[in-house]
């Protein structure tokens, strides 16, 4: 999972620093430590649609996400993949690109920076060094489980979108980077790859479009880290997954110092489709600026755990009940909900009672969309454990090449596992907000970020509960707290 | 994008594909926007004041020409930007997070905030999370009074602590490595700003030192335990920005406001390293190099850097006679003085007379001895190194000098390296060549046997052949090299004592004059040919008119053998008549006192005022950081002490009048810091024209080609303590299952 896309503040900021000033979104808010909750801005006005999902069949992009079927190159043909895409190569990459921004397809990788303008970065003047197309498949975030039923299911769709979105930058060849705990998945595509090649559909001359096309799969070493574009590059390129500092942007300087496009597996994967039925098809999808449909992963506390394909913008009510069967235990026992993968805020029930689930909608309630790994958590979760697991999450996987994160993420882990049992002060809860804010936007990449918003979630809507415990366990030993480690670190 | 942003992507892509990153490149972006015009300037506004600087320059860099100093810890000029210790955060307007100024280059019209809340905010934070883990220890720590991270806490860091989780679960602690006699290790107190492990794999050329781990378990080692086998190691020292890599020899020895320190010169090679030299009390604590971009930017090898115990071991402290039983016993100066003075006297004239001077002689020493022995009569004058007498040989200055310069090795486009190791008889200056190679594509090739210089090269073997090969333009290689717009050959001045010293000389200059031809056409200035001298006194000798023929001494059958810090062994007692009476003047104890009949004690480099000139022919000085031991003084006032008990007159008695007869005989001497240009290349050429090539054919070797070597190579550094503990840890790790 690409931390970058996953984050939408952070990264959409830095690239559109560069890029497009004027579609910079508002940024967030740097409030101090909130004592009651922030009233959500009402969503932007909605000038046709009201009513968003369930998704109907016929209009469902991926058509084999469980496995029904057979996932090779003859059941993929059957289900409509590699249809005309020698048509669609031939229409050229100009027409790719616009057909791309015309559907307001935004990278599925959690940035949601908009696909087409990120691709048309790619087309400068040759200047003699190829170009290169990443497919990022090293899905790591917790929660998500979406490109992995695409590798395995679908992979088809993978290397079509590969080829596709490949000849829209003028790309010479892609590497899939995989997951190293995606051992089949990888195999899969591995697979799939070599029907394709067979098949005269990648390769020289691929789809007898006089288009030479090679698509090349890298398993990693299972690094969390190596999600975020530049780190990924650098693992790629055979080094320590450390992120790099931008700029240069790899669109510029990228793998082995070429210009090259690192895109989430879902993103490149819908490509096809949006050529083949039309951008506008994609377009009447969801809200203004959060089109299309989207694979929800809906885990936790749920009946019915699911990886689901819906409309972009469904009400996450409405998500959780059709699809994933109901909270465990009735909505009423619903505590909270993550929306959008480990790293972004949590929600209490209150919020999730009516937001809808697309990229402004969160942002507007200090979440935010992500990878949409939707993590339910009913009432018999212990919250603040919970983040605190997140905390030694983020821990374990900083790279530790730069200070806030390396020295922030451990610290913010410690305090958490005291806060679990309450064996803190209650200052310490501004304190860890502070501590939070010194990371966030200080570091290379966005997994400092990633670190920070979870314990800002949990204290912008758990502090009455957290200071609940500290008051309980001042009361049980004394006033001062007892200087047991309570972490495992 | 602009064709110049092509270019810049061009250059930054090869080095990317080359070197696996981006190395910073002031030279080489200078020299490629230099034949065009001018690049226009951006203005840029620091805390509101406009500045203009070129595009391309960095944020922090912008703020130093602004005259506003940004915090840093990962990073240095001379390594490449990591960008990770995060402490040079500052604000820039429009601009939602806080940007690390050493990465960000500067854009038109950027308004930087260098003291914003905003920017002091990032930095108080940045010093909070540096501060978490690292060790209370300054009282017990080497780095303390000159420790960056001390320095920033207290400019830049918050006024309070609120560690509260140290009382839980403490500090990281990681455990200390041994890597090497020279550097001590205390991992603890690291921060992770990686400039060692950058200093490793770009300046120094080995890749011993890393990084393993992940998040805060990261550990900067060298993996699996082992010696960090480079002879510019020390330099870490240097670099670390806090008391993490500390010097082992200089442990617990003093605190840096209690130093005194004097600016001088090292002689330990020809190169003539800029160094400060740190005394208490009479004792060199230690020695730290001391910036100057012409000569060794701020980099010193180890044997300049840890040599100097060997300054308080074997000294000479009195003079000494041999007395009946042929035993050297300490006597008074009057007494030595009389007693040489009446041998120097029994000879009547000085015919049979002969001097040689050593590696660490400065040139008032020289121009005093010579004096001297000329007055007496005597011609046999001559210096350890040696020279072939072919062409004008010594006569032109041109004939036997760096004459490219140092700082010109980052113009060059192609190097040849004939019989000479530069890894290990001028570090500093590989690390030039290398730095060159990695920014400029410069291109190497050598003539010797096939080396580990820390770059790659084109190796041309190690035969005398491919000289006259090359000359002709036989040679394979004779394409690229006819090629180069601004070529250096570089000769080891090691070859000088083969037989065929004198063909292998004309040969080269041959082939320099040749590549001059074509190099003339793109810079009439460019000079192709280099000698890359050994020793720190030859260049100065040659030009006071020192002989550089020991040989000669040898035919002479001398009565009198007076031996200015002669410890090369060249000369042994067996080659002399039996009654020669030999006369040592110099400050250690070794080869040369071993044979001498009486000793006159002087002054080490770090105890006198002398000019010595590099392999450039640079002249500079030395000064006075210690007295000499005991009875041991000034070499220049001994020789004149003697030259009164002789009846000879030297008109010099004090330091300036010295300086006056050195400017007399070589004005380019008393030109301190700066180099006289000698360009008599064609008249050498023609006279070259008369020689007659003959080679031998034993191999291009140069003397020393291995770490384990290059340590302990003359009378300092024999007699130091650590440099003997440095060939003993090569000598474990080269025969450890780790070694490379």
């Amino acid at each position: 999972m690409a931390l970058t896309k996953r984050l939408p503040l952070a990264s959409l900021l830095q690239l559109s620093n560069r890029h497009l000033a004027t579609q910079t979104p508002p940024p967030p808010a740097a409030n101090p430590p909130p004592k009651a909750q922030a009233p959500p801005t009402p969503p932007p006005a909605q000038p046709q649609k009201t009513k968003f999902g369930p998704l109907k069949d016929e209009d469902r992009i991926f058509t084999n996400l469980y496995g029904r079927h057979d996932w090779h190159l003859k059941g993929a043909m059957s289900r409509g993949d590699w249809h005309k895409t020698k048509e669609i190569v031939l229409k050229g990459s100009a027409w790719i690109i616009d057909e791309v921004k015309k559907s307001g397809l935004r990278g599925r990788g959690g940035a949601g920076f908009p696909s087409g303008l990120k691709w048309s970065f790619m087309n400068k003047p040759p200047d003699g060094r190829p170009k290169y197309l990443v497919i990022n498949a090293d899905e790591g975030e917790p929660g998500t489980c979406k490109d992995r039923e695409i590798m395995r299911h679908d992979p088809h769709k993978l290397i079509e979108g590969c080829l596709i979105a490949g000849h829209a930058m003028g790309a010479r060849a892609c590497y899939i980077y995989i997951r190293g705990e995606f051992y089949n998945e990888g195999s899969n595509v591995q697979l799939a790859i070599q029907e394709a090649y067979k098949a005269g559909y990648i390769g020289k001359n691929a789809c007898g479009t006089g288009y030479d096309f090679d698509i090349f799969v890298h398993r990693g070493a299972g690094a969390y880290i190596c999600g975020e574009e530049t780190a990924l590059i650098e693992s790629l390129e055979g080094k320590q997954g450390k992120p790099r500092l931008k700029p240069p942007f790899p669109a510029d300087i990228g793998l082995f110092g070429c210009p090259t496009t690192v895109t989430n597996v879902e993103t490149v994967a819908v490509a096809p489709e949006i050529c083949r039925r039309g951008g506008d098809w994609f377009a009447s999808f969801g809200r203004e600026r959060n089109r299309g449909t989207k694979l929800f992963c809906i885990s936790g506390h749920v009946n019915n755990p699911v990886t689901v394909e819906e409309e972009m913008s469904i009400p996450l009510k409405e998500l959780i009940e059709r699809h994933a069967g109901g909270v465990r235990g009735g909505w009423d026992n619903l505590l909270a909900i993550i929306p959008g993968g480990s790293s972004v805020p949590l929600l209490p029930k209150k919020i999730c009672d009516d937001v809808l689930m697309d990229f402004d909608a969160l942002v507007a309630v200090q979440s935010g969309l992500g990878t949409a790994a939707v993590i339910v958590m009913d009432k018999s979760t212990d919250v603040v454990k919970a983040i605190a697991r997140l905390s030694d999450f983020y821990q374990h996987e900083s790279c530790g090449q730069c200070t806030p994160c390396r020295e922030g993420t451990g610290w913010l882990a410690k305090m958490m596992n005291r806060f679990v049992a309450g064996n803190a002060r209650p200052a310490e809860i501004d304190m860890i907000w502070e501590l939070s804010k010194q990371i966030e936007g200080h570091t290379i990449c966005a997994l400092g970020d990633a670190a920070a918003w979870p314990v800002q979630g949990l204290i912008r809507h758990y502090r009455p509960e957290m200071e609940r415990r500290m008051a309980e366990y001042a009361a049980k030993h004394g006033d001062a707290p007892q200087k047991v480690s309570a972490s495992g670190h | 994008m602009s064709s110049v942003q092509l270019k810049r992507l061009l250059v930054a892509l090869n080095r990317v594909k080359q070197h696996g990153y981006i190395p910073k490149c002031k030279q080489s972006t200078a020299a490629a926007a230099q034949p065009k015009k001018e690049p226009e300037k951006i203005e840029v506004f620091v805390d509101g004041k406009p500045i203009h600087v070129e595009p391309n320059t960095t944020v922090l860099q912008a703020c130093a020409v602004a005259g506003v100093e940004i915090p840093r810890y990962c990073y240095h000029e001379r390594l490449s930007i990591a960008g990770n210790c995060r402490m040079c955060l500052v604000e820039i307007e429009k601009t939602p997070k806080p940007v690390a100024s050493c990465a960000m280059p500067v854009m038109k019209g950027m308004r930087i905030l260098t003291d914003s809340p905003l920017t002091k905010r990032a930095r108080e934070g940045v010093m909070e999370f540096l501060l978490v883990n690292h060790p209370l220890d300054c009282p017990i720590c080497d780095q303390g009074g000159e420790c960056d991270l001390q320095d920033q806490s207290m400019a830049f860091g918050n006024d309070r602590s609120r560690f509260t989780d140290n009382e839980f679960s403490g500090k990281r602690c990681v455990e200390d490595k041994n890597i090497g006699p020279l550097v001590k290790t205390s991992m603890n107190r690291c921060i992770h700003c990686t400039r060692c492990v950058r200093f490793g794999s770009e300046v120094a050329g080995v890749s011993d030192l890393g990084t393993t781990g992940r998040g805060s378990d990261m550990i900067i080692g060298t993996y699996v335990e082992r010696l960090f086998m480079s002879e510019l190691s020390g330099n870490v020292i240097d670099l670390c920005p806090v008391g993490a890599l500390t010097s082992k020899p200089y442990a617990f020895t003093a605190r840096p406001w209690e130093t005194r320190k004097t600016e001088s010169v090292d002689v330990m090679d020809a190169l003539g390293s800029n160094i400060v030299i740190n005394t208490r009390g009479g004792d060199v604590l230690r020695v730290i190099p001391r910036t100057n971009e012409e000569v060794n930017e701020e980099w010193i090898s180890d044997k300049t850097r840890f040599a100097y115990d060997g300054l308080k071991l074997q000294r000479l402290t009195a003079p000494m006679l041999k007395n009946r039983d042929g035993y050297l016993v300490p006597c008074d100066w009057e007494d030595a003085l009389s007693v040489v003075a009446e041998r120097i006297g029994r000879l009547g004239n000085g015919s049979k007379m002969a001097a040689l001077a050593g590696r660490f002689c400065d040139a008032e020493g020289l121009i005093a001895l010579k004096d001297l022995m000329n007055q007496l009569g005597c011609e046999t004058v001559c210096v350890e190194e040696r020279f072939p007498n072919v062409g004008a040989s010594i006569d032109l200055r041109s004939n036997y000098l760096f004459n490219g310069t140092i700082a010109g090795i980052e113009q060059a486009d192609l190097v040849v390296l004939i019989g000479t190791n530069p890894r290990y008889e001028a570090p500093v200056l590989n690390a030039r060549i290398r730095k060159a190679f990695i920014h400029n594509d410069l291109q190497v090739a050598v003539i010797g046997p096939k080396i580990d210089l820390t770059y790659s090269y084109e190796h041309l073997g190690d035969n005398t052949n491919i000289l006259s090969d090359l000359a002709s333009g036989k040679h394979a290689f004779s394409k690229a090299l006819n090629g180069a717009k601004r070529p250096l050959v570089i000769l080891g001045s090691a070859m000088f004592e083969r037989p065929d010293a004198a063909s292998l000389y004309a040969s080269a200059a041959q082939l320099s004059e040749k590549l001059r031809d074509v190099s003339s056409k793109e810079d009439k200035e460019w000079r192709v040919f280099n000698v890359l001298h050994r020793n720190a006194s030859q260049v100065a000798a040659l030009d006071l008119g020192y002989k550089p023929d020991v040989k000669s001494i040898i035919d002479l059958k001398p009565s009198l053998l007076y031996l200015f810090g002669a410890d090369e062994g060249l000369i042994k007692r067996e080659d002399l008549p039996k009654d020669c009476y030999i006369i040592y003047q110099g400050h250690h104890g070794d080869r040369g006192a071993k044979i001498a009949d009486a000793i006159l004690p002087g002054a080490a480099y770090t105890e006198k005022h002398g000019i010595y000139a590099n392999t450039e022919g640079r002249a500079q000085q030395t000064h006075v950081a210690t007295t000499p031991p005991g009875k041991a003084r000034e070499d220049w006032k001994i020789i004149r002490a003697l030259a009164e008990v002789c009846g000879a007159s030297l008109r010099y008695n004090d330091i300036d009048e010295i300086r006056e007869r050195i400017e007399q005989v070589a004005p380019n001497l008393t030109r301190l810091d700066s180099i006289e240009q000698a360009n008599y290349f064609k008249q050498n050429i023609e006279l070259l024209k008369q020689h007659q090539s003959s080679f031998h054919n034993q191999p291009l070797t140069p003397p020393i080609n291995n770490l384990k070597d290059f340590y302990m190579t003359d009378s300092i550094s024999r007699a130091s303590l650590t440099m003997a503990k440095c060939v003993k840890a090569v000598d474990q790790q080269l025969k450890s299952q780790h070694r490379n």
